[in-house]
């Protein structure tokens, strides 16, 4: 079996420095990859290059089999590819119930969407709740919230979340992770790029430990869990 | 005698022919953040546009049955030019310094100018506008002019359509996105170098209606007819609040409206006899958005930056 995707000596530069030095790593259908490591590794780099915001300088990156790279960012996501990308990035000025649309702008199933707006509410229902209320005024957690129901929309084969637990509050930070565990039992395929490595190593099946634009560890969760190096590394043990 | 009914229905004529050019600017500033000083000449080539369209007409055919080509004539024109304008001028430079696209608006302003001035045939001074026959309209105390007839129609059914575009379509959605955050746009499957074609030609479009009814207003087109024009209607996007469409509207009314009662009364000031009339209705114009930018920076109905998330 051939993975969902699959990334190949991946490698983007700002100019002429380059951020991403050559990674390779693949996703499973079914499974939650995480990307961890500090400020800086290249993490958001990554996702932003796989959703087609940045284009690589060299390497290859396959979903299902066939290669993004040429492919416009406002193409990959039909593809089945969903991006809730880091600092949420929701749109402020329009209500809740349009920033969910907006997840589903290329679906043209009327019916199915609004399904889909229900489920994004029973899955967190604060959203339901201010659907009329404009999504600027939501608070963080709210917002990733939504970022993340956004991104459901489209009914990705793939979802990336990008530092979804970023400036939340510690209850906030394990509803969000909650949802991600529940997401991940409903059978949803996640890349996840986190700060946060101990819940993200948790949640996961396979993990990728990146510095500097490269990956330097990878295993399972749990292995990584359990790593001497990563936890005096990320887990701010001694 | 009381004129001031009057006075506030030529205001709102002369606001609405703001309005409509004014959304142009607004609706590509909101998306590129790009203040586009060729609007104005985008404009006065739908001008030109329409005459051309009527000078192709045979002699003697009715303006009843010449305006709707004339209309179309103008926004093909201008609409043309526009999208013209975002392919091979502006769009290289996106990305580049941000004021390298505006410069290339001041250049192209110009270009545009000259280019009806030497290749337009006897455009060196006005060209006479075809006129709507009969005479003005009288309703009570109001006076409107025949030109008019036209403003007062067109510009509340171009506002009403571009609105509900906007709000109420996909395509005018991905439009809101796109202005709010266009990476985060691209994400949901909008595709931002499209919606930025589709604001410029919209903008050129409801100009080019602004400009045909220029022509009956004024019974005149010329190659110079974009530059004050254009200052105002950008004063008045300003006014609104850049970015925001109604905004733009209700600038170019307020402008409309201030401009022609500074004209009308000033005068009857004590000590500003001299400060009223036509010729200083262009200064007061610009005061009101001096006054008006001091007390709310975004404009009317601007939301303030640091609200960009």
């Amino acid at each position: 079996m051939t993975a969902l995707l699959e990334v190949e000596d991946l490698r983007v530069a700002y100019g002429k420095i380059e951020a991403v030095k050559g990674i390779s790593f693949s996703v499973n259908a079914g499974e939650v990859v995480t990307l961890i490591g500090t400020n800086g590794a290249g993490k958001t780099t990554t996702l932003r290059t796989l959703s087609g915001l940045l284009k690589p300088v060299g390497g290859q990156i396959k979903f299902e089999g066939k290669s993004l790279r040429k492919i416009p960012a406002h193409k990959i996501v039909s593809l089945g590819l969903a991006h809730s990308p880091e600092g949420r990035h929701i749109f402020p000025r329009m209500t809740i119930e349009e920033n969910l649309l907006l997840g589903a702008f290329l679906r043209k199933d009327t019916a199915g969407i609004a399904k889909d707006v229900q489920r994004a509410y029973d899955l967190f229902p604060i959203l339901g709740e201010r659907r009329k209320q404009a999504a600027g005024t939501l608070s963080g957690g709210e917002q990733q919230m939504l970022a993340m129901g956004r991104a459901l929309m489209s009914q990705p084969k793939l979802l990336m979340l990008d530092e979804p637990s970023m400036g939340l509050s510690p209850i906030m930070m394990q509803k969000i992770m909650a949802t991600i565990a529940e997401l991940k039992a409903q059978g949803t395929t996640i890349l996840l790029v986190e700060q946060n490595a101990q819940a993200a190593l948790a949640l996961a099946d396979q993990g990728h430990v990146m510095e500097i634009g490269k990956v330097v560890l990878s295993g399972t969760g749990q292995n990584l869990l359990h790593d001497e190096s990563v936890r005096k590394a990320y887990l701010g043990e001694d | 005698m009381n004129e001031l009914p009057q006075q506030l229905v030529n205001g709102l004529l002369l606001g609405s022919m703001y309005g409509l050019v004014a959304v142009g600017y607004t609706m590509v500033y909101g998306i590129v953040q790009l203040i586009n000083f060729a609007h104005g000449e985008i404009f006065m080539t739908g001008g030109f546009g329409a005459l051309t369209v009527w000078l192709i007409l045979p002699g003697g055919t009715s303006m009843w049955v010449a305006l709707p080509v004339m209309i179309i004539g103008a926004v093909i024109v201008a609409t043309t030019i526009a999208v013209g304008a975002e392919r091979f001028a502006y769009r290289p430079l996106r990305g580049g310094p941000r004021l390298a696209p505006l410069i290339t608006a001041i250049g192209l302003s110009l270009a545009l100018q000259y280019a009806v001035w030497v290749w337009y045939p006897e455009a060196k001074s006005a060209r006479t506008f075809p006129q709507i026959p009969g005479g003005p309209i009288e309703l009570g105390p109001i006076t409107i002019q025949t030109g008019d007839v036209f403003l007062l129609i067109a510009a509340p059914i171009c506002m009403a359509v571009l609105a509900f575009f906007v709000m109420r379509t996909r395509v005018g959605r991905g439009m809101q996105a796109t202005a709010q955050d266009p990476d985060t746009a691209k994400l949901m499957g909008v595709n931002t170098d499209r919606i930025i074609v589709i604001a410029f030609a919209l903008g050129a479009a409801m100009a080019a209606v602004g400009a045909v009814a220029y022509g009956l207003k004024y019974g005149v087109v010329d190659y110079k007819m974009g530059f004050l024009l254009g200052l105002k209607a950008f004063t008045a996007a300003v006014l609104g609040g850049i970015g925001n469409i109604y905004g733009a509207m209700i600038g170019g009314v307020v402008l409309g409206i201030a401009e022609t009662m500074a004209t009308a009364y000033v005068s009857h000031i004590p000590g500003m006899e001299q400060l009223g009339g036509q010729s200083w209705a262009d200064v007061w114009a610009f005061v009101l958005l001096i006054v008006v930018l001091l007390a709310r920076p975004q404009g009317l109905l601007g939301e303030r930056v640091a609200d960009r998330a």
